[in-house]
């Protein structure tokens, strides 16, 4: 077990090598860098002066340097747990990565809970009265969450609410630990959007997986030793039934976080995804950088996670 | 005809998604015809409520939009099934091949599949779009690499199943080429899984071109993109609601056709080939 562990974590490493470099290659190629655009912003025409404030800005952050170089430097500051300075921001990148993190994490966790709270129930309602008006009902409503992109179902709430109520979320972001009503008033309606789309795939998961479960041999002799519908439904069937749930749910919640930009984008959540959205647009490599990197190995940790508490769920697996 | 009339019956999902498939293909083609006005053309009076001239309201620079959404079927399927076709084919190749050869080849493009996978696939794509610059085409591209990889690993583990069987073993002891070996024997065995990994990502392609526009980072903002018509939607939520709900009506009812053609492929094809971008 905790050779296997070690192994996974040495993965790890080529593919955070790898995502790492690719997103710093592909920043690098980006037209117009962060020296351009701040002294363009402050003047109109090209100057010499211009000119010799562009070599300068470039020498002081080391963008003349070969990229090799520049991606090597990034790397031992990285691993001693250095990301830079943002530089439209002036401040550490990582003040910035901590302050936005939590939000988002916030959010991912509130979607993630809502999805399960409402898919799982539908799924085994879905299962257990197979072919019924509900049944039917439960799988129109799972396949419609599928086909609305995130993006359509936002605007739809945000419109509800306008048309409905006269009244649109917050646009102020409130910390929960400072008004948990100001801050839910503005969160639940990307978390009600978000999770509307993944509980679409995880009813329809538990509902075939318990269709599978419930014909087993072992529910059969539950029901026969007299227990309960509720006890063999829930103690029995559902349990067996979750662990390719576990999986797709690990999946999606390890994706989440970069996931979230849209919805941050429509509910003006000054969250992860906004951040690197806005990043992204003004050349701030190092911010970039950093959050792409901390996205990534949050995906690689939860994967980690999953397949381990898979062993957890299923003593019959066992990894050597 | 029969053979429809049983899938009908067998598949009725599937076949109302064929229908609306085949509709928005029709759409798509037949839109020079369709629509009244061009997709840029712009110049009659902004934010005008659904009439009999304009069906589905004005957009903010005076477009009609119904002229826009029907024009915006044929860049969404042009995109969809283009990248989805370059880069599902580019990675099932990919994945067959490195599976057949095994050894590093093969582990070392586990890795890179690794990388690109552990990167959050809408920033990938922004990243990417941001070094193309926004076009059309270059969404496509953007796609691409997104497709590849995924398709890579899918097919990847099909192909180590065949590689491992006895008609394989066979073909190696009557002294076939390598070559022989993969385009008769290897490749036929992985097409199943091709033909619904195709299938089952048009859609999700199609979604992600929205969704890149909708952030702004797709196709330029004058091109008849449904995720752009949302942006541009949002921002006038109140005074003109029919910005919103005609394109994300268009682009769900496509989605929703598609993903019920893609499932019942799948299940015809073959049930076990779950998985995939879903």
């Amino acid at each position: 077990m905790r050779s296997y562990v070690v192994r996974r974590l040495l993965l790890f490493i080529p593919a955070l090598l790898g995502a790492s470099m690719l997103i710093f290659v592909l920043m690098r190629l980006v037209p117009g860098d962060i020296a351009e655009i701040l002294v363009y912003q402050t003047g109109s025409e090209t100057s010499g002066v211009q000119q010799r404030q562009i070599q300068q800005i470039r020498r002081e952050l080391g963008l003349n340097e070969p990229v090799v170089v520049q991606y090597l430097s990034w790397v031992a500051g990285a691993v001693r747990g250095d990301f830079g300075k943002s530089y439209t921001q002036r401040r550490p990148v990582w003040d910035i990565v901590r302050e936005r993190f939590p939000r988002s994490m916030e959010l991912a966790i509130l979607t993630l809970a809502l999805a399960l709270v409402w898919a799982i129930p539908l799924g085994v309602i879905s299962a257990v009265y197979r072919n019924s008006p509900l049944d039917y009902l439960a799988r129109i409503a799972s396949l419609s969450g599928l086909s609305l992109p995130l993006f359509v179902t936002g605007a739809l709430i945000l419109y509800g609410l306008v048309r409905l109520f006269h009244w649109i979320p917050p646009l102020e972001f409130v910390p929960f630990s400072e008004n948990p009503v100001e801050n839910l008033k503005q969160l639940i309606w990307p978390a009600l959007a978000q999770a509307f789309y993944i509980s679409a795939p995880i009813a329809r998961l538990t509902r075939s997986q318990m269709l599978e479960v419930i014909r087993q041999d072992y529910v059969r002799t539950a029901r026969a030793k007299g227990l309960t519908e509720r006890a063999v439904v829930y103690r029995h069937a559902l349990r067996n039934s979750l662990l390719p749930v576990v999986t797709f749910v690990g999946w999606w919640g390890g994706r989440l976080l970069g996931g979230l930009v849209i919805m941050e984008i429509i509910f003006v959540v000054p969250g992860m995804g906004t951040a690197l959205v806005q990043a992204v647009s003004q050349r701030d490599y190092p911010t970039v950088q950093a959050m792409v990197f901390l996205m990534a190995l949050v995906f690689l940790l939860v994967n980690l996670l999953v397949d381990l508490v898979y062993v957890w769920l299923d003593p019959r697996i066992h990894y050597a | 005809m029969r053979e429809v009339s049983r899938l009908v019956r067998r598949q009725p999902l599937g076949a109302a998604g064929g229908i609306i498939v085949l509709a928005l293909v029709a759409v798509a083609v037949l839109a020079p015809r369709l629509a009244w006005h061009g997709p840029k053309e712009a110049g009659f009076a902004p934010y005008l409520p659904p009439s009999a001239e304009f069906p589905m309201g004005t957009d903010q620079v005076g477009r009609d939009v119904m002229s826009r959404v029907i024009w915006g079927a044929r860049l969404s399927l042009y995109v969809g099934l283009v990248s989805v076709l370059f880069g599902i084919t580019a990675g099932s190749l990919w994945g067959a091949v490195t599976a057949y050869l095994g050894g590093a080849a093969d582990t070392g493009s586990q890795r890179v599949v690794d990388a690109v996978m552990a990167l959050p696939p809408i920033i990938l794509a922004l990243a990417l779009m941001a070094a193309l610059g926004q076009s059309v085409n270059n969404v496509i591209i953007a796609l691409v690499v997104l497709l590849t990889p995924t398709a890579a690993r899918t097919i990847r583990s099909v192909a180590l199943g065949v590689v491992a069987s006895p008609y394989m073993e066979a073909a190696r002891a009557v002294g076939a080429s390598r070559w022989r070996i993969i385009c008769r024997h290897l490749i036929p065995n992985c097409l199943a899984a091709y033909i619904v990994l195709i299938t089952t990502n048009v859609s999700y392609a199609i979604v992600v071109e929205a969704s890149l526009s909708f952030i702004g980072a797709g196709a330029p903002p004058d091109e008849p993109s449904w995720g752009g018509m949302l942006t541009a939607g949002i921002q006038a939520l109140e005074t003109a609601p029919w910005m919103i709900l005609f394109p994300g009506l268009a682009i769900s009812l496509a989605v929703f056709g598609l993903n019920l053609f893609g499932d019942s492929i799948r299940d015809v094809t073959d049930p076990r080939l779950r998985g995939g971008l879903g």
